[in-house]
């Protein structure tokens, strides 16, 4: 090391720490501020925010400021939100409800599907096999605009428009969990396998006894994917269902009305603690996720 | 793990091979590659019951739609403005994560958090923010002395978006790029320096050699992101957005409400050749680029 840079090596960590900073203040003033004005009353939240949300229908009843103060800090922190919206009125927990039950079976079987895939696609191949999976890769980057039309046709087909299966099963079937975990799975030593092979393992044995256990901590990461990408889901209830009760959390919180923003807040402090909770705790295998999908290439 | 070249495989192992795989094949065929032919034959004739051959008529209805026109030049400026900033601002990021910083788990996991957030929870902060009377409008007047907009009701509001967009995918793009940095061979930086590299001189000619895929895996993930932030616009603004937000998501949208299905299909098939396109790019290039690096 040469003495000149003695100064540089002393004034990039501390710029870094600075830069590092202001962006954690950003990403995380978001949050910070939906969760703190959950906890302030309706009057305050219409003195502080009524300016944005007024319509020319609910202008009237409370009283409106004409500018727009962001609060951190409530002036008195209640809870009444929280009451209303998990004792009064139970319709925002109907929501709720609602994409707990379209998330949690997909998440489960579109990852059991893609064990099974994986498994075939990684300890089998051949040319036809490269063809198949170079497909699924094709068909994981179409964005919705593109695979919602044959999703729309298949259902209504099938007559399952407007029906919990028009969800339910491309989701399932979703080539995202395949490819991830083949790339997982073929990470496993070819020796491991013939090892067990060689002591008369069939193939079903293989796959249980030895695949799933190793692949572990890559189902875990590609289940956190799948969950927050399917929480997160807008685009497919609103062209699969036309019934706005069976609507999700995430499309029915954009509809809140004006008159209720000071519950709209405590929803969506409701709708972001699952998969906060699951970042808690698993935030290893979430960042082993994404890193394994660097490079699409097979 | 795959069998050895020249290992015997009975019969049996591939018949096993190919039951793993039946469920998943089966499915994908049912709801998108079956489907996706019908939308092929859709897109080529006049309407579903008559089904009269047309040739690409429906095409040129569709790229001559001024709402498609909008719809695609607005995608395409979002992408051109968002793209190359979630990929320089997470390679930034990356690098401070990197360097000698204190509290480098914390910042990684507030960095992230966005990800896990549900666009849906912090609409009512976007919407507060970029409010004619919000903070950004309080900001932008103090520093820069200008004029007070409503952003999401103006041909600026895609500011807004493009905000929210780097909010939500930079934390992601950001682990990919660290995952690459730190794949970068601790010694070749280590007799670089000696030969009395500066920092700058190892970032240009080591570190961006071996990013290089990666910047790439990156720049086409930002782009397909990009075409999905119609959720985002959905959830700020509803069915009917501001002009400059009228995105593809929109069209297509409103074209399953009038339930037009050679408009739909057609539109489909454009979109689908597109991103055929792009995808093509990424394998291409990574070809080209990842032959220098030894493959991780």
């Amino acid at each position: 090391m040469s003495r000149k840079r003695g100064w540089k090596n002393r004034l990039f960590p501390v710029l870094g720490t600075a830069a590092a900073a202001v962006f954690a203040v950003l990403f995380l003033a978001p949050i910070v501020l939906t969760f703190t004005n959950s906890l302030m009353s309706p009057s305050e939240i219409a003195a502080n925010y009524g300016a944005v949300f007024a319509t020319s229908d609910t202008g009237g009843k409370v009283f409106v400021s004409r500018s727009v103060t962001l609060k951190f800090i409530p002036d008195m922190v209640t809870f009444s939100q929280y009451f209303t919206v998990l004792v009064k009125s139970p319709e925002y927990l109907f929501k709720f409800w609602n994409s707990v039950i379209y998330v949690v079976p997909i998440v489960v079987f579109q990852l059991a599907v893609a064990a099974f895939a994986a498994y075939g696609f990684a300890r089998h191949t051949g040319r036809v096999k490269q063809v198949i999976f170079f497909s699924y890769i094709i068909l994981m980057l179409m964005p919705y605009q593109v695979t919602l039309v044959p999703n729309f046709l298949v259902s209504r087909y099938l007559h399952i428009l407007d029906t919990r299966w028009a969800i339910w099963l491309p989701g399932i079937f979703s080539p995202f969990a395949v490819y991830l975990l083949t790339k997982f799975m073929r990470r496993i030593p070819v020796s491991v396998i013939e090892a067990a092979q060689i002591d008369g393992a069939g193939e079903w044995m293989i796959f249980s006894r030895i695949c799933l256990p190793l692949c572990k901590g890559g189902i875990a990461s590609i289940a956190i994917l799948v969950f927050i990408d399917y929480w997160n889901m807008v685009e497919q209830p609103l062209i699969l269902l036309s019934d706005e009760e069976m609507h999700p959390l995430s499309v029915f919180l954009s509809k809140i009305n004006a008159g209720e923003i000071s519950l709209a807040f405590a929803v969506a402090v409701i709708y972001m603690v699952p998969p906060l909770l699951i970042f808690l705790y698993g935030e290893d295998y979430l960042v082993e996720g994404i890193s394994f999908q660097g490079g699409v290439k097979t | 793990m795959r069998i050895r070249k020249g290992g015997k495989r009975t019969r049996y192992q591939r018949l096993a091979g190919w039951g793993f795989l039946t469920p998943s094949i089966v499915g994908v065929l049912l709801f998108f590659v079956a489907p996706f032919f019908v939308v092929a034959y859709y897109s080529l004739i006049n309407n579903v019951i008559q089904r009269k051959f047309v040739g690409f008529d429906n095409f040129a209805r569709v790229l001559k739609n001024n709402a498609f026109r909008l719809a695609a030049l607005n995608t395409l400026k979002f992408s051109a403005i968002a793209v190359p900033l979630a990929v320089v601002l997470s390679l930034l990021l990356a690098m401070v994560l990197l360097s000698r910083i204190p509290y480098k788990s914390q910042f990684r996991s507030f960095f992230l958090s966005p990800l896990m957030v549900p666009v849906a929870s912090v609409v009512l902060i976007w919407q507060i923010l970029f409010n004619y009377n919000g903070l950004v409008n309080s900001i932008t007047g103090a520093l820069f002395h200008l004029d007070k907009v409503d952003w999401l009701k103006s041909p600026h509001a895609q500011v807004a978006i493009i905000a929210l967009f780097l909010w939500k995918n930079l934390g992601y793009n950001m682990i990919l790029f660290m995952a690459a940095l730190s794949s970068v061979p601790e010694d070749l930086i280590e007799v670089a320096r000696l030969e009395g590299a500066t920092e700058f001189q190892i970032f240009r000619i080591v570190k961006l050699r071996y990013l290089s895929s990666t910047a790439l895996f990156v720049t086409i993930m930002s782009l397909i992101n990009s075409f999905k932030v119609f959720r985002e616009i959905y959830l700020m603004t509803g069915d009917y957005p501001y002009d400059s937000l009228y995105m593809l998501q929109h069209f297509m949208n409103n074209t399953f409400q009038s339930l037009d299905y050679q408009r739909l299909s057609s539109a489909a098939i454009i979109m689908s050749a597109v991103m055929i396109v792009i995808i093509g790019v990424l394998f291409l290039a990574e070809d080209r680029f990842g032959r220098d690096v030894d493959n991780v």
